[in-house]
């Protein structure tokens, strides 16, 4: 039983992890422009930055 | 004088020119066209190898482009022009306006739903071995206490924090007197976790920390579309206005054009004002001669001929010659602004009405808590102690479940208003679709709105059409591009020279040939007060060719529709007599009245109103105050910024027959809405009187929570128009 004391914080850390990189997403703008990534994956950046 | 007026590039856009914090220049623009990637590898592409340019990155979704200059300065003309090429209009975008955009009502929102979501999901990870206990499933006691102390502690905060904007909208209303749905839902989630707690401190059998994050969720899931979809039916609807008139061109001392924020004017500013574009102020007129089309002020079509000392106003649109203005008022300040504030008093009226989720709210709460009350008293009175009484006025507080209520109207308004969207409608708002719904009477305006509101040639030999065609292509005036389009795609004349005010001049055929007016051609003129344009060649009798505002392709089949649906039609206009006359015939509209000046029209409204519910459609600064008495109110999106502001809903594209469409569906959204409530109060009449009895544990309130928010949620989504 004395598990519970481990997991529920461990969930609940995982819960507010998930929240917090939600909102970095969000911050982040990558639901400003939701059609434009999808189109932009079909262009071919030949003259793209080098990697 | 010879001036060539399709001079765009020479104009100076850096008024729009934003500064970044290091010191550089960025653009934006409002593209219109890019649908595709090709579309936007190309315009980024294109933008960005311009020199001086950085980056340029499109967002497809709004169809704003940014472009980061790599200096202080930068040349925002190359960069329209650079998308003009392409195909690709471009307007600038007000660097004040891009910053509204910021919406912090939004921002809270969300950050109120993804702690709801958390809390949901995590309060339920406690309440699975609770409801488990329920079934006879072993949990000792101290566990059971464990899990309730767990549950409220991250159930209790998660609940408080996402409540807050149900809890302050409930305190604002509340202040003003009335009871709007944040009232009960709010009152249910505090009660509930004081329950709780006090239930948990004193190893009661049942809390309730779940359902009241859950409510809170599915709420704010609610809530939520809403904002967005009505944020983006604003700022659609902003773009349409920054298309429209967004700068005015000033001129500096030594003449040169710059282009500036309509906003920047000052009284005393010197404007310059090309054939097709709008007079932006009130004002005095300079220089130059021409006609002006003051139809979207006035509702009459044909064009006034002004000269040099003549007052202009704004909202006039330049039908043929370069002009240079002197403003007389600011932009806020022109008769423009002064038919907006008498919009803004009309608009009174139309906060009166109550909408529906209200009502529903006003019989809803005195109802429910008078039962919680009730079921309270008699429990304690019956013997079950105030504690046991206490639990069970709470539970029935939860299962009547404000949810299915809340959601009952937010769904079918969000479902009914995107389905409006994708078809071109923009919906202001919840209400104006309720109030579109009740409407009984519609009065039509005639320019701009039965009308296509541009001149269109008519009665034209195609044959004369194909001659003069090569010369209407290379001018811009408005009555050339009317020819242009009746002739379709073709050669254009060579060696043209514009002569302001006066017509277009060029090689056809190796003849030289006129375009423009009559004294121009050298011909005389025969009728006044009609559009028209003269064409000539070296040696030959003159032709005239005839323009007027033609109706809508789908004008009479919008009124038959409506006709069809049980509305009776009316047209009022500013117009003169006989061409509203005419146009009424032809839609088959027998009652119409023409002449009207904007406080008649706001009268005749009024007067209507008095025993019907009227639905207003109009474009034009004279309807605005029409528009803001109605019942509710259309403007096409071709409409000054004052009349779109006055309307519940604009039309963005072209076709007439959206109208229709839009009452189809506001109607067909009232019946869901109202199926709703009814499926809300059947509910509520068999979990009322269980909770009452005892039957309500956590588990049967989370369920009968979920459920009974699925349940309205997919009605909603049954909104739709028959075509």
């Amino acid at each position: 039983m004395n598990i519970v004391f481990v997991l529920a914080p461990l969930s609940l850390a995982l819960g507010a992890g998930a929240v917090v990189a939600f909102l970095w997403t969000l911050r982040a703008g990558q639901y400003e422009d939701v059609r434009g990534a999808a189109e932009r994956i079909l262009i071919d950046d030949e003259d793209g930055p080098g990697l | 004088m010879a001036v060539t007026y399709d001079a765009a590039s020479g104009a100076d856009f850096s008024a729009f020119l934003a500064k970044g914090k290091d010191g550089r220049a960025s653009l934006d623009l409002l593209v219109r066209g890019a649908r595709c990637a090709g579309c936007l590898g190309k315009i980024e592409r294109a933008v960005g190898e311009l020199p001086g340019v950085e980056s340029a990155r499109l967002n497809l979704t709004s169809g704003k482009l940014s472009v980061g200059f790599a200096g202080p300065t930068g040349d925002p003309a190359a960069v329209i022009a650079a998308l003009d090429k392409l195909g690709y209009p471009a307007t600038p975008y007000d660097p004040g306006q891009a910053q509204i955009a910021h919406d912090r009502e939004g921002r809270r929102l969300i950050l109120a739903l993804a702690v709801a979501a958390f809390g949901a999901m995590n309060t339920m990870m406690f309440s699975v071995p609770l409801w488990a206990g329920l079934f006879g499933q072993e949990l000792g006691p101290a566990t059971k206490q464990v899990m309730m102390w767990l549950s409220g502690a991250v159930g209790a905060p998660c609940a408080i924090y996402a409540g807050m904007p149900f809890f302050q909208s409930a305190w604002r209303s509340l202040k003003g007197g009335r009871a709007n749905m944040d009232v009960p839902i709010s009152i249910g989630v505090i009660l509930t976790l004081v329950i709780s707690f006090s239930e948990t401190f004193l190893n009661g059998r049942d809390a309730y920390f779940d359902a009241a994050v859950m409510l809170l969720f599915l709420l704010l899931v609610g809530r939520w579309l809403d904002h967005v979809l009505r944020g983006k039916a604003r700022s659609a609807a902003a773009d349409l206005l920054a298309m429209q008139a967004p700068t005015a061109t000033r001129l500096d001392g030594e003449g040169r054009e710059r282009a500036i924020p309509l906003a920047d004017v000052r009284p005393g500013d010197r404007l310059r004002v090309r054939p097709g574009e709008r007079i932006p102020v009130d004002g005095v007129l300079e220089d130059g001669r021409s006609e002006i089309d003051n139809s979207l002020l006035t509702g009459e079509s044909a064009p006034e001929t002004v000269a040099p000392g003549d007052a202009c106003r704004a909202g006039a649109l330049n039908l043929s010659g370069l002009l240079t203005l002197r403003a007389g008022a600011r932009s806020d300040d022109s008769a423009l602004a002064a038919i907006a504030r008498l919009v803004e008093a009309g608009a009174q009226n139309r906060s009166r009405y109550v909408r529906l989720a209200d009502r529903a709210a006003a019989l809803y709460v005195p109802v429910v808590h008078t039962v919680a009350a009730l079921t309270f008293a008699g429990g304690w009175a019956l013997g079950l102690g105030p504690r046991e009484a206490m639990i069970r006025a709470v539970a029935v507080l939860i299962v009547t479940c404000p949810c299915a209520l809340g959601l009952a109207v937010p769904a079918v308004q969000v479902a009914a208003s995107s389905r409006l969207f994708r078809r071109g409608v923009l919906v202001k708002s919840g209400a104006a679709l309720e109030r579109l719904a009740e409407v009984e009477h519609v009065v039509f305006d005639k320019t701009g709105v039965l009308t296509e509101g541009r001149p269109e040639l008519i009665e034209a030999d195609p044959a004369v059409v194909a001659r003069v065609a090569p010369l209407a292509r290379a001018s811009r005036h408005p009555l050339a591009r009317a020819v242009a389009r009746a002739a379709g795609e073709g050669p254009t004349a060579s060696e043209i020279i514009e002569h302001a005010g006066h017509g277009v001049e060029g090689l056809v055929d190796g003849r030289r040939a006129r375009l423009g007016r009559a004294a121009f051609v050298g011909a005389p003129t025969l009728k006044q007060g009609e559009t028209e344009l003269w064409f000539g060649v070296e040696g030959e009798t003159p032709v005239r060719l005839r323009f007027a505002d033609r109706l809508r392709a789908d004008a009479a089949g919008t009124v038959a529709a409506l006709k069809a649906r049980g509305l009776t039609v009316e047209i009022l206009s500013g117009d003169l007599a006989g061409a509203v006359g005419e146009a009424a015939a032809a839609v088959g509209v027998s009652d119409w009245r023409a002449g009207l000046t904007p406080e008649e029209k706001a009268e005749a409204v009024d007067r209507l109103s008095a025993n019907r519910k009227v639905l207003m459609i109009g474009d034009g600064l004279n309807d605005a105050a029409a528009l803001a008495r109605a019942h509710a109110a259309i403007a096409p999106g071709s409409a000054l910024e004052a009349s779109q502001n006055a309307a519940d809903l604009v039309l963005s594209g072209q076709e007439l027959g959206a109208v229709v469409e839009a009452l189809d569906v506001a109607r067909s959204a009232r019946r869901r809405a109202l199926e709703n409530f009814g499926f809300a109060a059947v509910y509520n009449l068999l979990a009322a009187p269980a909770a009452m009895l005892g039957f309500v544990n956590p588990f049967v309130a989370a369920i009968a929570m979920s459920g009974s928010s699925l349940v309205v949620t997919l009605n909603a989504l049954r909104v739709g128009g028959r075509r």
